[in-house]
């Protein structure tokens, strides 16, 4: 009996050895999201971008992640335990993260982080984000030309820059098809409220709204589109599946082949900390496929994306603020920090931005 | 016309999981037990009644489950305060928290995933009245029980024996157990009861009101039904007054803002919450009554001597 122990013992001795031999030849890497990954909007996305890292580098990595940590203190504490935990790259996804990366990159100068839609860097820290205005561009054409009242519906979270450079972008887009185009822009002051958003969708159909946008994460927006038999589009996941007459298309973020390339990278060790903003032309954003949209529209649609990614900026002038004073001269293109700082409407815009 | 009547039905759809919820927990407070775990009893209900209608394809299954569940996670909570006399405050927290994250777990498989929605009723030749067919006879069921249930309660608390019973329960525990009532098991049902309730409530968000499953989809609800039972004074009629006040202005700003009146949108936000403690506290300020309607005895353990 007492050999037979022994005997196991050293077999999952050996065993668990071999286990951990194993480990050590993969690279760990990691993720912390301020959502649930449950929330089909930005925290899932960018943990689809994970699992396609695990498919695609299959045994070279392991990875791990950590969900609903909110901004603030309790972020240092995410990602000092991760680094702990033998993490090789970590990736924070949410602005508030920026200073506690900044904070726990300085203590471990070995670990090679990355902060999404932050601004600050480090000799181990890079950031990246998603230029999502591009694709709102684009749903701007598609709903001056499908709305029959030429109003929109606008439900928006927060009046932040990346926000506020969505609903211009959007405009812009509107207006270069229909230039009397109306949008009704209604805050919800939540990222995350199905309740909420659903009501606000109901508020502005009621009000003569026939098209629906959203920059918040719950589908049910889409589906009292689909119950009124409106359009609408999605965000950040395909939504087809929930308004399967109603969604015309939906911006997504695909974070998987950024994810998989600075993975890469680190695992080869040519990693360097970069300040890279990506948008259609990456791949890292997406319009879902265009559907329930004449062929015409569907056209026009696809142009305007192959334009964006050949390089055109849809903030290009010559556009005016939302008073009529100039802010662009014509052929004249906004520069990355004006953008990221943005804190007023083009003109068109009917609403007052909250301050 | 047909923008009003839309209206109408939009609070509707928003005050019935608040009235739900608070009915439920209005019964259990005047049986002299706090629970704050609504929240929890809630997001549990809805992730039950999404994932049963789900499965099965019907969501009358998916209301059935939704109920089943909250009653049967706040057999939990009574277990705890009631048998093992633990302190409700903390108990009724942690049974929020561990709602909100058990429920997060079963569900993952449902994230994404497009539910069922309970049929709005429809009856022949009345549903099609301009404006009080659809008002009256075209709602979901979930609105019908709301204020079935509001009245059955009302006429058990006050017009019943029983209800008396259970009052003096919520009163004075040791007078009641001196009388020789049957204090825990009279609490075990208010608490059940309440869990039932506030599983419908969740029901409703995940079959009615926004047909999906997503975690922490009940958003603080169980949080507003629970302050809807103190500024209402523990009074039914009160309590649908509160929850569809809330509503009208819930629903009042989203209008405001897509009308474009130039009022910041925070200050919007905050009204609902604001107008709802001013009218409830107007509405109960004789300080008599609300003495009388506040149950003596609410939030102490009670342990039987034998």
């Amino acid at each position: 009996m007492k050999k037979l122990l022994i005997a196991l013992m050293t077999t999952t001795a050996a065993l668990s050895m071999a286990a951990s031999a194993q480990a050590a030849d993969k690279l760990k890497a990691c993720w912390v999201y301020t959502g649930p990954i449950g929330d089909f909007g930005y925290s899932y996305q960018h943990d689809q971008g994970r699992l396609e890292v695990e498919k695609a580098l299959g045994d070279k990595v392991e990875t791990a992640y950590l969900e609903n940590v909110s901004e603030g203190p309790d972020a240092d504490r995410a990602f000092e335990r991760l680094a702990r935990e033998g993490c090789k790259i970590i990736f924070g996804t949410s602005f508030g993260f920026m200073d506690a990366e900044v904070k726990v990159a300085k203590k471990f100068p070995k670990v090679m982080f990355e902060h999404a839609t932050g601004y600050k860097t480090g000799d181990n820290l890079g950031i990246y984000n998603a230029r999502f205005y591009e694709g709102r561009y684009v749903l701007g054409q598609i709903a001056a030309k499908e709305s029959k009242s030429g109003v929109a519906g606008y439900i928006v979270s927060f009046p932040i820059p990346e926000v506020v450079m969505g609903i211009n972008s959007f405009m812009l887009g509107a207006q270069s098809i229909n230039p009397n185009f109306k949008a009704k822009i209604v805050w919800v002051n939540s990222w995350f409220d199905p309740g909420k958003e659903a009501d606000a969708a109901k508020a502005l159909f009621d009000q003569g709204a026939d098209i629906i946008v959203q920059h918040t994460d719950s589908t049910a927006a889409l589906q009292v589109a689909e119950e009124r038999k409106l359009h609408g589009f999605g965000q950040s996941s395909d939504m087809i599946k929930f308004a399967p007459n109603a969604q015309l298309t939906s911006l997504t973020d695909e974070w998987g082949p950024y994810y998989i390339s600075r993975v890469q990278a680190a695992i080869d060790g040519t990693w360097k900390p970069d300040n890279v903003w990506l948008g259609i032309k990456d791949g890292a954003v997406k319009l879902a496929p265009y559907t329930n949209m004449p062929a015409d529209v569907k056209a026009m649609a696809e142009a305007t994306e192959k334009k964006i990614a050949g390089g055109w900026n849809p903030f290009t002038g010559p556009i005016a603020k939302q008073d009529g004073s100039a802010w662009l001269k014509d052929g004249e293109v906004a520069d990355d920090g004006t953008l990221l700082g943005m804190n007023f409407y083009v003109k068109g815009v009917d609403d007052k931005l909250p301050q | 016309m047909d923008i009003t009547v839309n209206i109408l039905l939009t609070i509707a759809t928003a005050a019935t999981p608040l009235l739900i919820a608070a009915i439920g927990e209005l019964v259990v407070e005047r049986s002299g037990v706090l629970n704050l775990g609504v929240e929890g009893m809630m997001i549990m209900g809805a992730v039950a009644g999404f994932g049963a209608g789900y499965l099965t394809g019907s969501p009358w299954i998916g209301l059935l489950a939704a109920i089943a569940m909250g009653a049967l996670f706040s057999l939990l909570f009574a277990v705890m305060t009631l048998s093992l006399a633990t302190n409700q405050v903390a108990t009724g927290l942690s049974l929020t928290l561990l709602g909100l994250g058990l429920s997060g777990m079963m569900g993952t498989s449902f994230v994404g995933q497009p539910g069922v929605r309970l049929p709005n009723l429809d009856i022949p030749g009345l549903s099609s009245i301009p404006i009080v067919g659809k008002l009256i006879f075209g709602q979901d069921p979930i609105f019908y029980i709301s204020i079935a249930l509001t009245a059955a309660v009302t006429w058990f608390l006050f017009k019943t024996r029983t209800g008396l019973t259970l009052r003096s329960i919520g009163d004075s525990h040791t007078s009641a157990h001196a009388l020789g009532i049957k204090v825990i098991r009279y609490r075990y049902l208010a608490v059940i009861f309440g869990g039932a309730c506030a599983g419908l409530a969740g029901g409703h968000l995940s079959l009615v009101y926004t047909p999906q499953w997503v975690e922490n989809m009940s958003a603080g609800r169980g949080w507003i039904a629970l302050a809807l039972v103190v500024f209402a004074s523990w009074r039914p009629w009160r309590v649908l007054a509160g929850a569809y006040i809330f509503g009208a202005v819930w629903i009042g700003q989203l209008h405001a803002q897509a009308f474009g009146i130039p009022v910041p949108s925070q200050m919007l936000s905050s009204l609902p919450y604001l107008a709802t403690v001013v009218v409830l506290v107007l509405i109960s300020r004789n300080k008599r009554l609300t003495m009388m309607n506040t149950p003596a005895s609410l939030g102490q353990p009670f342990v039987p001597d034998r």
